[in-house]
């Protein structure tokens, strides 16, 4: 008798309260406040490209987009000025190559190694590590550029070389990159299911042959992603190049002359005093739209590359 | 025993033969093959040496070049163009005011818009598909673009706050803003559904479940998040070149008005001046640098390696 009352006043209490007994406003305020956090990272996005616009139109309203975009001579501060953006561009380019082909090898056999090879004992001491020193500061690494691989390195290597060489700053960008290479490249690597290894080493193949022939292969877009990621950091990067390449724009790959990247021009440029309004101060953010546009498109193959390495074993 | 077959002298000898085929196909590697298997690896355990020795150099080199600058006058002598009693007292404190700027606005901006992405956003909404790619690629952009951002408005345009420690702090927040956004959505879809389930099922709004399962669940990834983007932040130089952190300060700074200096940007002040002096102190500010950053690090790792909870 008792337990039929309880359950049946049980039962008119589920259909009563299907809804919530208050219009819950604070549920509501608390979703759109999560809405506004989240909505303020294409704010920021919007605001970066109206920060990069408006003195960049300024700046093509002085000087021909054609003049700047394939002009091979860098001279703001001269008269006359020229603003050829190439050797700036050559700059970013030869240092990231530099940078690339010492990371690149390294940083896969790292990756190869840890997934493949190492036993777990080792991994699990080594990939901390690696995570850890992926955090050094820039221009902790732009410092050891050009006050150790140069003069201690380089300058051995190629006695005519000057202070400032592209392949120092090259070296530095490797540096940087080689934890990132490394670490989401095993990353990728060991989502490679077991089942393919063990198919493989079934069929007679040696341990090279499985890590680089079913591995490597199956783990392709994510160490794409991881290279791609590389490269944009490395065009980013200011602070290296600032230090250890120079400040002299110079349209040549050559690695052991002084050149002028993209970001260290800004960076270099924006330190001094320079008037709001002038020519000189719309460089900054011709170059950085030039710069943003560039590493843009490298963070949209890279995100491509990764959603598919997803989609594959997750 | 009785299933084994008869050990007559036929079977004794095809086992053997089949155990000799077998063990030539495994284990009779051609020699070619074998050489070629050691060079591999030894290539792999040199490349990943190299990567250490180099980065194990980089701090080996600080330290021995710094060494002599290394004393507590770092921490209480300000900023000057004479080596002998230069310091980096307002660069360390004008780098601990942008710290506690960036945490401020960091730690509620990022969860929130990290719980927003996980628990309310649904993927088949283009515009939350959109945020996420965003923040992705913000993730992605070169930290100068933040301070041409900064400059152009947070110092001047639109909040015109001048080239004070708040623009600074704010410039460097949105820089490591995704960082926190990305690590704190991994740790709160770590959280089985089955936790939130069990709190909506007892009567807990969708807020009440958040607040009291899904964040306590989820707090050591959120707080190693927060600890890589802040140690992130703290050894950033690039975008405060741009928004106003070049000056050389004597005075200690103040959060809303008047000049500032940070660490990394008075360590590369010094590291661009000619004399051995300088490039000295430099050093011994690096040093302080690196220990402080790479103790955050680890920290942070640790914690995720050691609160990694498996549900």
């Amino acid at each position: 008798m008792e337990a039929r009352d309880i359950a049946a006043s049980g039962a008119a209490g589920i259909t009563r309260r299907l809804e919530a007994p208050s219009p819950r406003y604070g549920e509501k305020l608390i979703y759109v406040a999560l809405f506004a956090c989240a909505i303020l990272s294409v704010l920021t996005t919007t605001a970066i490209v109206i920060a990069l616009i408006g003195p960049t139109v300024g700046f093509f309203g002085d000087v021909p987009v054609a003049d700047f975009l394939f002009g091979t001579d860098w001279a703001p501060a001269f008269e006359p000025a020229s603003f050829g953006v190439l050797p700036l561009v050559v700059g970013t380019l030869s240092v990231t190559l530099w940078g690339m082909l010492f990371a690149i090898p390294l940083g896969l056999g790292a990756a190869i190694y840890l997934s493949e090879y190492a036993n777990p004992r080792v991994r699990k001491v080594i990939k901390p590590i690696l995570e850890i020193l992926a955090g050094i500061p820039t221009v902790a690494i732009g410092f050891f550029a050009v006050t150790f691989i140069t003069p201690e390195i380089l300058q051995t290597i190629f006695p005519s070389a000057g202070i400032f060489l592209a392949l120092a700053g090259g070296l530095g960008i490797g540096l940087m990159v080689i934890p990132i290479i490394a670490s989401i490249s095993e990353d990728a690597m060991r989502a490679v299911p077991g089942g393919l290894r063990e198919g493989a080493y079934a069929m007679g193949a040696t341990k090279m042959r499985v890590a680089t022939r079913v591995v490597f292969p199956a783990a392709l877009s994510g160490i794409v992603a991881s290279i791609v990621l590389a490269i944009s950091r490395a065009v980013g990067e200011t602070m290296i190049v600032v230090l250890a390449a120079g400040s002299t724009p110079n349209l040549t790959f050559n690695p052991i002359e002084s050149i002028q990247a993209m970001t260290a021009y800004i960076a270099v440029t924006a330190t001094g005093e320079i008037a709001q309004g002038t020519i000189k101060y719309d460089t900054i953010f011709a170059v950085g739209s030039l710069l943003f546009v560039m590493t843009l498109i490298l963070n949209i193959i890279s995100i491509r590359f990764v959603r598919r390495f997803r989609e594959v074993y997750e | 025993m009785n299933d084994d077959p008869p050990r007559t002298e036929r079977t004794r000898l095809a086992v053997a033969g089949a155990r000799a085929t077998t063990e030539a196909v495994i284990s009779g590697q051609p020699r070619k093959d074998v050489i070629k298997n050691t060079v591999f690896a030894a290539l792999l355990l040199v490349a990943i040496l190299i990567a250490l020795a180099g980065l194990a150099a980089l701090l080996i080199q600080a330290f021995v070049k710094g060494r002599p600058e290394l004393s507590l006058d770092l921490f209480t002598e300000s900023g000057s163009s004479d080596p002998t009693i230069a310091g980096f007292r307002q660069a360390i404190l004008g780098s601990l005011m942008l710290i506690g700027g960036v945490i401020v606005l960091v730690v509620p901006l990022g969860v929130g818009a990290a719980i927003y992405l996980e628990e309310y956003g649904s993927r088949e909404k283009w515009w939350n598909r959109l945020i996420e790619l965003n923040i992705q690629n913000l993730a992605a952009v070169p930290s100068i673009i933040y301070g041409i951002l900064g400059l152009g408005f947070i110092v001047r345009g639109p909040l015109d706050l001048g080239f004070t420690v708040f623009a600074g702090s704010i410039t460097l927040a949105l820089l490591v803003l995704p960082i926190v956004i990305i690590a704190a959505r991994e740790a709160i879809r770590a959280v089985p559904p089955s936790i939130r389930e069990g709190a909506l099922a007892l009567g807990a709004t969708k807020w009440q479940t958040i607040r009291r399962q899904v964040l306590p669940a989820s707090i050591s990834g959120i707080a190693t998040g927060v600890i890589l983007a802040v140690s992130r932040a703290f050894g950033e130089t690039a975008p405060l070149l741009l928004v106003g952190a070049a000056t050389f300060v004597t005075f200690d700074p103040q959060f809303f008005s008047g000049d500032y200096t940070a660490l990394p940007v008075q360590i590369f002040q010094y590291a661009t001046r000619p004399q051995d002096e300088f490039r000295i102190l430099s050093a011994a500010g690096i040093i302080v640098l690196l220990v402080i950053l790479l103790a955050m690090n680890s920290f942070a790792i640790w914690l995720r390696n050691r609160y990694e909870q498996k549900w």
